[in-house]
Formats: structure tokens, sequence, C-alpha cells
């Protein structure tokens, strides 16, 4: 059906400029829409092709082999939800990683989210030498890495390192950083914030998108800065500190360089991010299993935090659109 | 702290001043406390062994010791690290650029039964983790026999392209206006001619985006090469480091000195291309 009316395109086409746009007669518009239905697919087959057998066809894989023992050496073995009881019952180290990881995006997120905005908000003052800042608090966020994680082991380092040499300036003796299993997390929470400038300059691209406007209605209904920030700029930047949250959420959840770089999990486990975990099993203990099934956990506790987000969100998120309905 | 229509309220002069300056003084402290890491490090790529365990440490190493980035170089081949890395790399920007403009164009100017809905996967994919289908990824790689080559790493760039970036490229071929493909079409013009001719020419700044994330992405990817890589003569940068990490894990002023050479590609296209990083990254992150 699609072959014929490509066919007759050209012909279709001209009648269709003849009769001016809208007046065209139904045939020649279908035969318009066919080829762009046909072309349509075929320039975004590269994606779907890739959906398919990238993601959609070793998600099902993923679920399927989650309920098996394989250990690429002998044929794998059903085992139904065993993999997932073991997990949730025998695993001790799966609820240490759900923990220090829940830890980590509860302590980086917020922090980032805080640190991030208020700089905007300085930032957006109309301060002089916008540009200067902007790049420099940029400039570690396109860095990342192993080579950011060696950075910070020397920053870290407990006798000769920068972060306890600036604490002995204040006379603090400083914490051994990494090797402490109280402040290894911590660490790994303040080095997140120095990559502060990619949310900062999301930010101050959504601040600087307030109609000033706004801000001369509130101050002539006498609000000072706190009401102007609190009624103007908070409800109209809601969207974006909405978007930040989740993707914030999503990243902090799946982080590994570091862990594996800089503490190697440790000490005692306390820098044990769920994706660390399920790499051992997958690549170092070759549970490919098991570790289909650590996945599936991760994709389940990814899912139930962004659905709660969202869920949240019409209570503090705020969008334009909604004055019309 | 007042925003920048405080100026209705005109509060008097010295107070505007005051302010001013303690915007600056918050301003120019986090600059320093965001910029004295790097300082730091490269500082300490610059002295020799002894300099490094110094307490208080010596900021200013005199002289500075060039040949340490020699030592640490040769000390392993980087110079094999570093053609690696550049040859996944551009392979991985030629075929997101390809790919991620073709599908972008096709989500925003060319209408097919079923593009919303498809669209709606998309979107949804990029929420997804990536380790839920790693590992099913590795075994098909692993049966098509590519472990330890840079196809697992490439393919996916070319096939997929990356739904964040075809996101990028939907938004903005979306704000060129729609007539012009009308007229080229009644004018009998292919939709592949419209995309190639009159579109692409115009989206070069969202392109040039995308080829940066994407170098940036894989410049510092560490678990891709990882999982696929397992011989040093395909080891990327970043395993290179890593491996220089266990073996040299003492000298501290060799390793800040590879470190920063690993950093200076992306540094170096940070400063030349800094507009389209802050294009780019502002557009992803405010149009959800």
């Amino acid at each position: 059906m699609a072959e014929r009316e490509v066919r007759t395109d050209e012909a279709a086409i001209a009648r269709w400029f003849q009769k001016h746009g809208l007046a065209a007669g139904r045939r020649t518009r279908r035969g318009l829409l066919a080829s762009e239905n046909r072309d349509g697919w075929l320039f975004a087959s590269p994606w779907i092709a890739g959906f398919v057998l990238f993601t959609a066809g070793p998600m099902v894989a993923s679920f399927v082999m989650g309920l098996m023992q394989w250990d690429l050496l002998s044929p794998p073995q059903f085992a139904g939800w065993s993999n997932y009881t073991r997990a949730l019952r025998q695993d001790p180290l799966v609820w240490q990683a759900l923990r220090i990881t829940t830890a980590y995006a509860l302590g980086s997120v917020p922090l980032q989210m805080v640190s991030g905005f208020s700089l905007a908000l300085l930032l957006n003052t109309g301060v002089s030498g916008l540009r200067w800042y902007r790049t420099v608090y940029y400039m570690p966020a396109v860095l990342g890495g192993v080579e950011v994680s060696l950075l910070w082991i020397w920053v870290y380092q407990p006798q000769f390192g920068l972060a306890n040499w600036m604490l002995s300036l204040v006379g603090i003796a400083g914490p051994p950083w990494l090797a402490s299993q109280t402040w290894a997390l911590p660490s790994l929470v303040i080095m997140s914030v120095w990559g502060v400038g990619q949310s900062m300059v999301i930010y101050l691209a959504g601040l600087q998108g307030v109609p000033t406007t706004l801000y001369e209605a509130a101050s002539a209904d006498g609000a000072n800065w706190w009401g102007r920030f609190r009624h103007v700029t908070l409800p109209m930047v809601s969207p974006v500190l909405f978007f930040q949250l989740v993707m914030g959420i999503i990243g902090a959840l799946q982080v590994f360089t570091a862990g594996y770089v800089m503490t190697a999990g440790g000490p005692n486990n306390a820098t044990l991010f769920f994706v660390l975990h399920l790499y051992r099993n997958a690549f170092q203990y070759f549970k490919m299993g098991y570790a289909c099934s650590l996945a599936w956990l991760l994709f389940l506790y990814v899912s139930a935090l962004t659905l709660l987000t969202f869920r949240s969100s019409s209570a503090w998120v705020y969008y334009e659109t909604e004055l019309r309905t | 702290m007042t925003s920048a229509v405080g100026r209705h309220v005109a509060p008097p002069k010295f107070r505007r001043r005051a302010q001013r300056a303690a915007i600056h003084f918050v301003l120019v402290c986090g600059a320093c406390v965001v910029l004295l890491p790097l300082a730091w490090m490269v500082s300490t790529s610059l002295k020799d062994l002894g300099d490094v365990f110094l307490f208080p440490p010596k900021w200013i190493p005199t002289p500075p010791r060039w040949s340490n980035y020699h030592e640490a170089l040769t000390s392993l081949p980087f110079g094999v690290f570093f053609r690696n890395t550049a040859f996944y790399t551009g392979a991985c920007i030629a075929g997101q650029l390809v790919t991620v403009s073709l599908v972008g164009f096709s989500f925003a100017r060319l209408r097919w039964r079923g593009r919303d809905i498809v669209f709606m996967v998309l979107l949804a994919t990029m929420m997804l983790p990536g380790q839920v289908t790693m590992i099913p990824r590795f075994l098909i790689f692993r049966s098509l026999g590519w472990i330890n080559t840079f196809l697992p790493l490439i393919v996916p760039s070319w096939i997929g392209g990356g739904a964040f970036y075809i996101f990028l490229m939907r938004q903005f071929l979306r704000t060129i206006p729609l007539e012009m493909d009308e007229a080229a079409r009644i004018d009998g013009c292919s939709n592949f001619r419209i995309y190639w001719q009159i579109v692409m020419p115009q989206v070069k700044a969202p392109l040039i985006a995308v080829a940066i994330f994407s170098f940036q992405g894989h410049w510092n990817d560490f678990m891709g090469p990882l999982i696929y890589l397992h011989t040093t003569d395909r080891y990327t940068v970043s395993l290179g480091l890593r491996m220089f990490q266990g073996e040299f894990g003492t000298e501290w002023h060799l390793m800040m000195a590879a470190s920063v050479v690993a950093m200076l590609p992306i540094l170096m296209l940070f400063f030349l291309a800094q507009r389209y990083f802050i294009q780019g990254v502002v557009f992803t992150g405010l149009k959800a």
C-alpha cells in the first residue's frame, strides 16, 4: 500500500502545490505523509536497532539470567528466584552496598544542589566578572574518571595531603580520610561537590530565564528580598531544580569509578557502592546470574526513588502550563 | 545577596557597594577552593620525591623538575594508551554525530506513525541504569569474539548513539521553522537532502556540543574499557593510569604528572570551546 502511494508522490505534490496546501485532496496528502512515514522510520532506525540490540534484548536476557546460576564455564542452570532471595537474605554486602549508596546520594545530591544553586544566585546578582567565575567553577566538572580520583587520593593523603594541610592552618588535626571507616564516605561526598559547576551553569540559566516583570510586580506589592525569592524565584526555577534532583539521584546511585579506584570499596566496605558490588560479582567472581539479579534490584530501587520524587513534585514543582488548566 | 532587581528599593550607595564586595569575596574564596586541588596537582608534578613529603608543603618547587613528565610518560607505554583512547574516542564521536543527527532529525521534523511512542521509549531509556543491560551486552560481544577489541565501545555509538544526545539534537532541531522543509519538499526535495543540505548546516552548534560531550564522556570513561579491554597494548589512558597507580603507588610526583597530561586534552578543549560546553549543558539541563 505504501509503495503505490510513494510512486504517486511527484504528481501529488504538483497538484498539492496548485491547490495551495490545505486545500489538497486526501490522496495527495496521504502520499506525502507516506514518504515521510517511511523515511521517518528509516532515519530513526539506527536508534531503534540499537534499542532492540543493546537495550530491550539485553533487558529480557538480563531478567532471564537473573533466574539462573551461571559461572560462564558450566552451562547455566535454572534457579528460580533463588538469586533474589540470596541477595536479600544471605548476602549482607547487598544491604551494606544499598546503605552506602543511599547515604552517598543523600549526602552528595542535596549538597550539590544547595551549593550549586547558591553559587548561581550569587552570580545572578549582576556581579561583574560573571564569565570568569563561571569558567573557574565549571572547569572541574569537565574533568573526570581516573585522573580526578588519583588527584583526590593525594589531596586526602593523611600526612602530606592538601586537605589536612588546610585544616592544620586553622589548628585542626585532620582525620585519615580515605583510610578511615568513618570518613571514607564523607570524603567521596565532599569530592563530588567539586563538580558542582555543571549544575551551577544550569541553575544560572534558569535564573536568567525568570521574567523581570515578575520581580517588578512583586516589589510593587511590597515584597522584600526574601519574599521575591520565595514567591517568584523558587517557583519559577522549581522545574529545573526538580530535573536536577531526578538526574542527581539516578547518577549518584550509579557511582563506580571513585569507589573502585580510590578505596576499592574499603575500608571494611565503608565505600562499597552498589555498582562496585555488582561489578565484582559479574567480572571477578563470574556469577553472571547473580549479578543480573543485583542489577534488577538496583533498577527497582532507582525506579522507586524516581517515582517517589515524581510523586512529591506536584507539591513543590510549579509548571507555567498549570495556569491554563 | 540581593537580586538584580533589588535596584527598585534603592539602598544607600555604601550599602550596595558593601554587598557587591561581600559577593565578590565569597565568589573569590569559592574559586580558590575549587582551583586549589588543581594547583596542588601541578605543584606536586614538578617536585622531586623529597619535596613531595614536606610538611607544610612547598608550593613552588625550585627548580621545577620537568623531567618528572618524561619519566612518568615513559615508565609505561602512555603513547600507546593515548593513541588507543584517541582512536576509540574519535570513532565514537563520528558515529554519534551521524546517528544522533539522523535520528534527531527524524524525531523533530518528520511525521511518522508511532513516532511519539518511540520517542517516549527513548526518553524512558535515559532513566535506565546501564548496569541492567551491562552483563548481557558483555555476553553478546563475547560471543562475537569482540572482547579486547574496541568494537564493543564503538559499535553502540553507531547503532544507538545515545538517547541523551538524540534528545539534545531533537530539541535544537525543533527550534528551526518547519516551513523550509515544506517548501523544499514541494520542490521535490528528498527527505535526505532536506536533512543534509537544509537542516544540518544550521545546527552546527548542537553538533559541536554533542561532539564535545562525547569526547568528554569517552575520554573519562573507565568502566567500559575496564570491562572490555584486557591487554596493555589495548589500554586506554584511564586504564593506563590505573595501572600506573598499581605500580608506582607512592611516587606521587610521577602520578600527578601523568594525571596532568591525561587531563590536558579535555582542558584544552574546554578553553577552546567553552561556549559550546555551556550551551549544551544549559540546553539539556533545562528542558525536561
